[in-house]
């Protein structure tokens, strides 16, 4: 048995800034998005950090009466160009074409834009607005290369402004209490493999703690009667021929899927000693507000409020 | 949409039939490269010489088509375990090397080996081949010309990398060039007086505002690399050009890979319709992991069952009643893809009972590629 959290919400938030990292199709905008509603719920003021992408998040999190939950929408490239103009770019830029420059400033410091938008995640957690603060990781899913940004621009840029921005935002990275990740992953071989392979690296290059593991769009449906018990009622029923495939089919592909999730999660345990939240499977093709709200409120029920 | 387009309407075999390029794309984690792989099995099949370029492949990928090693970046052949090839046909796979191609090109290009030197060596330029936006979508593009230029194969199968923007891949090449080509590039070709040290006016005060951010070591790796880049922009030009043309051709088809869920598809159409717009179209859809039907009876109501089974018998309704209503959820979904690029071919593939780990399972999948319209 995988271990489980006493408390997942509090686990899930005990950080100033939790930034929720996973492969593409994972789940991470739902995980986010739960995980803020949930926090928001229990008295929290939560600010939800959405990175690059299709803003998706302002639909799944909508102002609740009572609840303060805020959502900003962060561009790399946006980002980079308001700190370049900030640093005296703005006049030259007017002349040359910014894309040009930007790119230029991009490639000569790799990660530099993912450095500037870590570093206004730092400003909004200085601030002291907020008690959680909740990032929906990277488009692309390279978690490790974003976290990595201050480190390999620290080595390369020996001072000035970028420099001391780097500087800290590695020292955000660092404490425990003010930063961790937490990693979505899906019931199957190949993200469980991916979400281990991912969790050494961030321990290793990056050092950033490590929250809980959420293990999303787990089939938790209707209990399966068991297999010895199937054909004798099938044929005691006598609905013909072609029901009667359905149904033990139908069965028969669900036991084999939830064998499988069951074999994932335990190999995440195995590979992977950390706690373990679930979210299960919802009956429908993608998530709206209200199904945020149901899972944010299943997982207050089970951290005991 | 693709009546008007280039694209000649026809079954998912006629796509693979017809192309000498087949480019999937959609957002990440919808199954682009398993899709590539299975395009790539069938064109063997059908006889085809096939190469399939990855982009990012999952370990248990390279493992599903046989290859213990994991993939390289050189074409590797797939042996037919348990698989039959159609006559003369063959699979082969490779995974996409960015930087190596990035410097193939420079090697091309450049005038001598101390020019291939210097810029291979260069710090400025290792970024760009490695980490630039926009390079690893052009090393793709450029992978699959220079596939389609190799004669051992008819037929090239890409898997577009999980950017930003999935467009991006058809850009990338102008993108480039144009970046190589740009006026800060120019700049930083003006006679200066004494080295990196003094440049035009018209550059000065943009390097100083570079160096103030990044520091003078870097830039000074910047300026290095575009002088010795000096001569090469032409030559780069060009290629872009032929593969644009390439990503364009009549025989080259877009093919756009998505799950049945509202993000992915609301991806997909809007991917369409970008496409649409670039006048490229796309030839057919493949919707990844569809919750499997298991037939068309609605669940009755009052069945007598006796007793003793009532329960049992219940649940298993229950479980099939719960599995119908996600396929409904599933395929309602889609209807804005399907509505938009409807006549082109659309396949279901259904999520199967466990993982796709071998050539037999990556084959149970690819057996519905071609049902026509299995939408029940």
């Amino acid at each position: 048995m995988p271990p489980v959290c006493e408390n997942p919400l509090r686990s899930l938030t005990a950080a100033n800034v939790v930034v929720v990292a996973g492969k593409g199709g994972v789940g991470k905008t739902t995980v986010t998005a739960v995980i803020a509603r949930a926090a928001a719920r229990s008295g929290n003021r939560v600010l939800v950090i959405e990175l690059d992408g299709k803003p998706a998040l302002d639909k799944l999190l909508p102002d609740h009466d009572g609840e303060e939950l805020a959502v900003v929408h962060l561009s790399a490239p946006d980002a980079l160009e308001e700190y370049l103009n900030d640093h005296g770019f703005r006049r030259i830029a007017k002349r040359l074409n910014r894309t040009g420059v930007i790119d230029m400033v991009g490639t000569a410091a790799p990660g530099i834009d993912d450095v500037v938008v870590l570093g206004k995640v730092k400003h909004y957690e200085k601030s002291t607005e907020y008690d959680l603060i909740v990032v929906d990781g990277p488009a692309a899913g390279h978690a490790v290369t974003f976290l990595m940004s201050a480190t390999g621009l620290a080595d390369a840029v020996r001072g000035g402004p970028v420099r001391s921005q780097a500087d800290d935002v590695l020292e955000l990275l660092a404490e425990p209490e003010r930063c961790m990740t937490v990693l979505v992953t899906l019931p199957e071989t190949t993200p469980v493999n991916e979400t281990i392979e991912t969790a050494y690296a961030l321990e290793d290059d990056v050092g950033i703690r490590l929250g809980p593991v959420v293990v999303n769009g787990v089939d938790q449906g209707t209990e399966l009667p068991k297999v010895g018990e199937v054909e004798t009622a099938l044929q005691a029923a006598d609905l013909g021929d072609a029901v009667t495939d359905m149904l033990r089919d139908a069965a028969a592909f669900r036991r084999s899927r939830r064998s499988m999730e069951r074999k994932a999660i335990d190999r995440l345990a195995v590979g992977l000693p950390l706690d373990q939240v679930q979210i299960r499977a919802l009956p429908v093709a993608g998530l709206d507000a209200d199904d945020i709200d149901a899972l944010a409120d299943e997982l207050l029920v089970k951290s005991g409020s | 949409m693709t009546a008007d387009g280039p694209v000649a309407v026809g079954s998912m075999r006629d796509v693979v039939q017809q192309s000498d390029v087949i480019v999937c794309c959609g957002s990440g984690g919808v199954g682009k490269t398993t899709t590539a792989a299975i395009i790539g099995m069938d064109a063997a099949r059908l006889g085809r010489s096939v190469v399939v370029v990855t982009i990012d492949p999952a370990k248990r990928l390279a493992d599903a088509l046989g290859l213990s090693m994991g993939l390289s970046s050189a074409p590797q052949r797939i042996g037919g375990v348990g698989v039959d090839m159609g006559a003369g046909g063959e699979m082969w796979a490779m995974m996409l090397d960015t930087a190596a191609t990035f410097d193939g090109l420079v090697r091309i290009y450049a005038d001598d080996e101390q020019q291939i030197d210097r810029i291979l060596s260069n710090r400025f330029y290792r970024n760009m081949a490695g980490a630039m936006s926009g390079t690893q979508e052009y090393m793709a593009a450029e992978t699959l010309h220079a596939l389609h230029n190799d004669n051992r194969f008819d037929l090239v199968v890409v898997d577009t990398p999980p950017s930003r923007n999935a467009l991006d891949f058809l850009d990338a090449p102008g993108v480039l060039s144009r970046f190589l080509d740009h006026r800060v590039f120019k700049l930083a070709m003006l006679p200066t007086r004494s080295g990196l040290k003094v440049f035009g006016s018209a550059a000065q005060p943009f390097f100083k505002a570079i160096g103030r951010v990044v520091g003078s070591d870097v830039l000074a790796d910047s300026m290095a690399f575009f002088q010795a880049f000096s001569g090469m922009e032409t030559g780069f030009r060009e290629r872009a050009d032929d593969v644009v043309a390439l990503l364009r051709a009549e025989r080259t088809n877009f093919v756009v890979v998505a799950s049945p869920r509202h993000d992915t598809i609301t991806e997909a159409v809007w991917l369409a319709q970008q496409l649409g717009d670039q006048g490229v179209g796309v030839a057919a859809a493949i919707i990844n992991r569809v919750q499997p039907s298991f037939g068309v009876i609605d669940v009755p109501t009052g069945v007598e069952v006796p007793g003793a089974s009532r329960d049992v018998v219940s649940a298993l309704w229950k479980n099939l009643g719960e599995l119908q209503q996600i396929r409904r959820a599933e395929l309602e979904a889609l209807e804005p893809l399907v509505a938009l690029i409807e006549p082109a071919p659309i396949a279901l593939l259904p999520l199967l009972d466990g993982d796709i780990h071998d050539l037999d399972s990556l084959d149970q999948v690819a057996q519905h590629l071609f049902l026509e319209r299995n939408r029940c």
